[in-house]
């Protein structure tokens, strides 16, 4: 913010005061790590969670229902649901992150 | 408006040089993020500064080229199972959906000092933050006579995907049945570990199918298979049993017509020469003079991806000095991205970054145009040693190359294709 502040040009004054205004820039940081934790299994499951290709089992995950996506992550996580890849993938998570991201995706349309 | 969208579509040179003077024109005032190439890294941050901050922060891309061309599954053109038009995808999802200026232009400099770029075409546009994201430059003049065998069409890298995949497969189309093509591949780090090993398991494909007595031979100037070693010898040995020669620790040193030279070994002759140079971080990120590590890679600081050379430049996908177990690959490029443009929003909204960003890999090779092999990773930030690190447990290979897993690499190509431009 200090550099933004600094400087005088007109374009950084219309920054500030839409910074400001508040807006969506509002979000507070705990909202956008959990939105980028989200991020990183849109590359396979669509952005957001709406996946574009589900015919090869790459499921669409937004709107679906918390709990039923914390289990059935905790599953592959313990290896107790069989897969090719998600079983890999879900150990590198906290069953804290899996949680915060199960909640994002229940949460979109 | 009218006259951006007028050279935006025009496409004939003519006219653009008509109307080259005025191209700054196209550049709107209030651009305050501007992202320097539209890949698989460059176009996913573009797009996730815009959703991140809720469409509030303006955001100009700049790419030279008409669509964006995928190199994952662009060996299958060389295979014969795909057309490169398949691996096309245009800007406008970026445009359109998320209101993001596409200025088809090359940024010929940056001014870290003034926080501008300058386009080839004339202008310069002012940016609060800078994402660049140049992918790999190829360096042909690290093999004396590559540079020429390359620029005559002779001799080609096909590395970007693009006019040289068709190229070279074109080159394969002509061979005769009993030819021999030879694919080099450089020392480690270079862009896509895995993806040579992938272009001779599927230039075997298409020989065991067109032409069954000719033969594919890999020299590596590594000591073994960079990635998923056993997994591709197995596919080579089983399904193209005596197609397909390894060669490994064999440097290549100079070419003389269709013959290669190396560091130690005996001299080798060959039809088609397929030749990877050393490769480096883009042009762009070179002469702004953010390569300082070995002069090649960008280094950066992994919380932010923000250059450890220039304040306000952020640095991602194949260009930079990547962490431990980190690969240069797309969906890498798409992970730095995201973590990137969190940070941008982050800072534009005078937050503190993420301090446990996240960064997924998953890779998949097909040895077959049906059968794949996939690695995967996750890595997470360690906040004592400033880098990332791969979570202890996590990620791994295939156990077998399977058919499930085909479908699932095309799955992902449209999904990850769609969450950068769609
Ligand atoms: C054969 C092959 C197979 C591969 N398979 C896979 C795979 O299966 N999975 C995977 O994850 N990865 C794969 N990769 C790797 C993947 O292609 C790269 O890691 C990825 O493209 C890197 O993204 P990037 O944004 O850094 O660069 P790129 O995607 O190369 O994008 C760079 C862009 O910047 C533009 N640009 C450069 N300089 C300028 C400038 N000065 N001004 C404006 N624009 C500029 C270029 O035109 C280009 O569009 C493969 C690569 C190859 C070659």
């Amino acid at each position: 913010m200090k550099t933004l502040l600094a400087r005088s040009t007109l374009a950084a004054a219309a920054l500030v005061a839409s910074l400001a205004a508040g807006g969506a820039l509002a979000q507070d940081a705990a909202a956008l790590q959990v939105r980028s934790w989200a991020a990183t299994c849109a590359n396979c499951h669509g952005t957001e969670g709406r996946s574009s290709s589900t015919d090869a089992g790459l499921a669409k995950l937004a709107g679906l229902d918390k709990a039923y996506l914390v289990e059935q992550l905790t599953a592959f996580r313990e290896g107790k649901r069989p897969a090719t890849i998600m079983h890999q993938l879900t150990k590198g998570y906290t069953p804290a992150q899996l949680d915060a991201i199960a909640g994002y995706f229940a949460s979109q349309k | 408006m009218q006259r951006r969208a007028l050279i935006q579509g025009a496409g004939a040179t003519g006219l653009l040089a008509l109307l080259g003077g005025c191209a700054t024109s196209r550049v709107p005032e209030s651009a305050k993020v501007v992202v320097v190439g539209g890949g698989y890294g460059g176009a996913t941050a573009a797009k996730y500064v815009r959703l991140l901050s809720d469409h509030k922060i303006d955001v100009v891309l700049i790419e030279p080229n008409d669509s964006f061309i995928s190199c994952p599954l662009s060996n299958l053109v060389l295979e014969g199972a795909r057309d490169l038009s398949s691996l096309a995808t245009s800007y406008d999802g970026l445009r359109r959906q998320h209101g993001i200026t596409v200025v088809k232009d090359y940024v010929s400099a940056v001014d870290p000092a003034k926080k501008t770029v300058t386009l080839a075409r004339g202008g310069s546009i002012r940016y609060d933050k800078l994402v660049l994201s140049p992918g790999v430059e190829l360096q042909l003049d690290t093999v004396p006579g590559l540079s020429e065998a390359h620029a005559e069409g002779r001799v080609l890298q096909a590395w970007k995907a693009g006019p040289e995949t068709v190229a070279l497969r074109k080159q394969l189309e002509a061979l005769p049945d009993g030819g021999v093509y030879a694919l080099t591949v450089p020392e480690a780090p270079y862009r896509c570990p895995p993806g040579p090993y992938e272009r001779v398991a599927l230039v075997a494909s298409y020989f065991k199918k067109a032409k069954p007595k000719s033969k594919v031979v890999l020299f590596d100037a590594n000591p073994d298979v960079t990635s998923k070693g056993a997994l591709f010898k197995k596919a080579w040995s089983e399904l193209y049993p005596g197609l397909i020669e390894y060669r490994p620790q064999h440097k290549v040193v100079g070419i003389e017509g269709n013959t290669l030279k190396f560091e130690v070994q005996e001299n080798f002759k060959a039809d088609v020469l397929n030749v990877l140079p050393q490769q480096r971080a883009g042009q762009i990120a070179v002469q702004t003079g953010l390569a300082n590590s070995n002069k090649r890679w960008v280094g950066v600081d992994y919380l932010t991806f923000q250059s450890t050379a220039a304040k306000d430049i952020h640095v991602i996908g194949d260009a930079i000095q990547l962490a431990a177990g980190m690969p240069k690959s797309g969906h890498m490029a798409n992970s730095h991205a995201k973590v990137a443009a969190a940070a941008i929003v982050s800072e534009l909204s005078g937050l503190a970054p993420n301090p446990k960003p996240l960064l997924t890999n998953t890779c998949y090779s097909f040895v077959a145009p049906d059968l794949v092999v996939h690695v995967a990773s996750v890595h997470e930030y360690v906040e004592a040693e400033k880098t990332f690190k791969t979570v202890a447990g996590s990620g791994g290979l295939s156990s077998e190359r399977n058919a499930l897993e085909a479908q699932y690499a095309l799955g992902w190509a449209k999904n990850i294709w769609a969450d950068a431009l769609g």
